[in-house]
């Protein structure tokens, strides 16, 4: 039986080999990667001990970042649905627009202190990119972002903003031409160049320093939502669900992470990947559709592959979920039986972008939309005093080219 | 000793006073029968055969050996295909040194003792697994141990002395030195008299290992090496065989041509 350990972070349960449930996670990297690893596996453990690295942190979080995002009940929604009461945490307010500048920040101040003037990263959607591009200029770093060239086509207006930003843009052409691509590259360029630049991993995923950076600096989330939630109700609610879309999986873990000692009973967790085009058979949902546990960029987890070992090709609406694999952390959290995940259809996440949009005044981006399918789902089966809050982790601007080709020009 | 094939391949080279030539190509490319026809023409001047797993996530490769994986995969080639290579080759070199190379998700879907058995069988000598390090590797690589498969471990310049050390410790008969920060097939950052030094800190922790020297090697380097043990060359055959294919001529002649260039110089 796997469990969790009550007051002990989800980042750090891991063992000596750094594997969460002795099978999730750990560093497979080739050689040339293991000191580099070490040495960041050092500074980040002094770091987060540091409370001038804190103060620092909390800083940037505050006054660059721009916190706490809002809380919000969807009143309309609710209404029309019956059922559950629709709270959304506007994630997407955070400057840039998205969850992915809290580990773009931490990453960048990590950089400065390891005295590094070059940092590089992957990107899906744009926004692990465009974050990363602000938070170098922000700190003065050379920046280069790793994107696959589909990616690059259907997730124009945050390519513009990476170039704008000072960024240069490594278009990857490999294979499925998509996230799982732009991390191997990525990688590839850091085996060439660790000795002078620093790698930023854009999720949960990557070898185990990685998964525990991102999720320590998403972390911010759920310690926002904590406090609002108590100033709402005066207590954390008798029955509340976390809906949170899952591709590597960093919003998910940041939004679910100060809640994990809670019973399950009354905080349930779940998380939506994406089930892709309807009646496809490239799911990018390793952990709804059973997939086996697999190495991919360094880590084991549920991964979408072949019998030989060889990484599926995956199909999403949405760029930031159209990844093969998934957070080793997440792994752990449904194998613990702590969360439970499920996969909607692009179509389904349309519709529920379409509902959003409106009947409120947020217009959630297809990631987190895919988060709305569910709670549309599951409010009207559910008692008025259960709380469902969604993680509204990233703003519709960056899909407008593909909702025009979806639903036409006048989609809201 | 744990694997005789690949000993005795080093001490014949020791004996005619030169490196060991090691030359690597992905199997299946560009189909099963041309890495076999490649492997029959160049073995007369090579002495250990590495042969490429295709993988399609290969974090350490550059493009040149991307590519050539990528022809592979593309063409369908299986773990199985690669078996039957070795084994159609075995037929021809029974003693050729022949050293499996690829990740470890591929062994680990595969099942690890079934992979060694079926490796055992068919007379594989050596493997190279580049994304299990040490000490992740300990198990895999006492179980090989037992196969009587050398399992080459891997030195990097990141590489700490105090872990040099711990490495060469558990290591076989063969090590695997990584010239530089690169992926394969790399411009070499340094000078090959650089590399040789580096290489000869490490040769002085345990002179009776028989340490190789990869990445980066061309015609044009390989010279300046020679007083490594060994010396790999696998991004430019891989490269050899993408120009053949785009002006049509056979691979099987580029290679062969190109390997015979690589011997003249050591």
């Amino acid at each position: 039986m796997i469990r969790i350990q009550k007051r002990k972070p989800i980042i750090d349960q891991h063992d000596k080999n750094y594997l969460y449930a002795g099978k999730f996670g750990g560093n497979f990297v080739p050689e040339t990667l293991k000191k580099p690893i070490e040495d960041l596996t050092k500074l980040f453990n002094k770091l987060r001990k540091d409370k001038k690295f804190i103060r620092e942190r909390d800083y940037y979080f505050k006054n660059y970042v721009g916190t706490p995002t809002s809380f919000i009940k969807l009143y309309n929604t609710s209404h029309q649905l019956g059922g559950a009461q629709i709270y959304a945490k506007v994630v997407s307010e955070a400057n840039g627009g998205a969850h992915k500048i809290y580990n773009a920040i931490v990453h960048a101040l990590i950089c400065k202190h390891a005295g590094k003037k070059y940092i590089i990263g992957d990107t899906g959607a744009g926004y692990a990119g465009k974050m990363l591009s602000m938070a170098a200029k922000k700190f003065g770093l050379k920046c280069k972002i790793f994107m696959g060239t589909k990616d690059m086509a259907r997730q124009k207006p945050n390519c513009d903003a990476i170039r704008v930003n000072g960024a240069e843009i490594i278009p990857v052409d490999s294979g499925s031409k998509t996230l799982v691509d732009a991390v191997s590259e990525c990688m590839r360029y850091w085996v060439s160049n660790c000795d002078t630049t620093h790698m930023c991993v854009g999720s949960t995923v990557g070898p185990n320093i990685f998964v525990k950076i991102c999720a320590w600096s998403t972390a911010q989330i759920s310690r926002e939502l904590i406090v609002q939630l108590k100033e709402e109700f005066g207590k954390i609610p008798k029955k509340l669900k976390l809906i949170n879309c899952v591709g590597g999986g960093s919003s998910a873990i940041g939004f679910w992470n100060s809640f994990m000692d809670y019973n399950k009973k009354q905080v349930e967790f779940i998380g939506v990947e994406a089930g892709g085009p309807k009646n496809s058979k490239l799911h990018a949902a390793p952990l709804t559709n059973k997939s086996k546990i697999g190495i991919l960029h360094g880590a084991a987890q549920y991964v979408v592959q072949d019998k030989e070992g060889q990484i599926s090709e995956t199909a999403s609406i949405s760029a930031g979920l159209d990844y093969p694999g998934v957070s080793p952390l997440h792994c752990f959290l449904k194998d613990a039986k702590r969360a439970r995940y499920t996969a909607v259809s692009d179509e389904e996440a349309l519709a529920a972008y379409q509902l959003i949009a409106k009947n409120e005044k947020i217009r959630p981006s297809l990631e987190p939309s895919h988060a709305f399918a569910v709670a549309i789902k599951l409010a009207p089966k559910l008692s008025e005093d259960t709380i469902i809050v969604v993680n509204s982790c990233g703003d519709a601007k960056k899909d407008e080219l593909i909702l025009t080709k979806r639903l036409g020009k006048d989609h809201d | 000793m744990i694997n005789e094939n690949i000993t005795l391949a080093f001490e014949n080279c020791k004996l005619e006073k030169r490196p060991a030539l090691l030359t690597y190509i992905v199997a299946g490319d560009s189909n099963k029968k041309m890495t076999l026809d490649i492997l029959k023409a160049i073995s007369p001047y090579v002495d250990i055969c590495e042969i490429g797993m295709p993988h399609n996530t290969s974090v350490a490769d550059g493009k040149q050996i991307q590519n050539s994986s990528y022809r592979a995969l593309k063409n369908g080639t299986k773990l199985n295909d690669v078996f039957e290579i070795v084994k159609n080759f075995k037929k021809i070199e029974p003693t050729k040194p022949k050293i499996l190379m690829g990740y470890f998700n591929q062994i680990l879907q595969y099942g690890p003792n079934k992979f060694l058995n079926k490796c055992k069988n068919i007379g594989v000598d050596g493997l190279i697994v580049v994304d299990l390090p040490f000490p992740e590797n300990k198990e895999f690589a006492d179980k090989c141990k037992k196969h009587h498969i050398n399992f080459i471990q891997l030195l990097a310049p990141t590489t700490s002395t105090e872990r040099m050390k711990q490495i060469i410790k558990h290591s076989h008969d063969m090590i695997y030195y990584i010239s530089m920060l690169s992926t394969t097939g790399g411009k070499l950052k340094l000078t090959p008299k650089q590399i040789i030094k580096n290489y000869f800190k490490i040769k002085k922790i345990n002179k009776d290992k028989n340490i190789v020297i990869g990445f980066g090697i061309t015609e044009k380097t390989i010279q300046s090496l020679k007083q490594a043990d060994g010396l790999v060359v696998g991004s430019q055959l891989c490269k050899g065989i993408s120009n053949s294919l785009k002006t049509k001529r056979s691979p099987v002649k580029t290679l062969t041509n190109l390997v015979k260039l690589l011997k003249s110089k050591i």
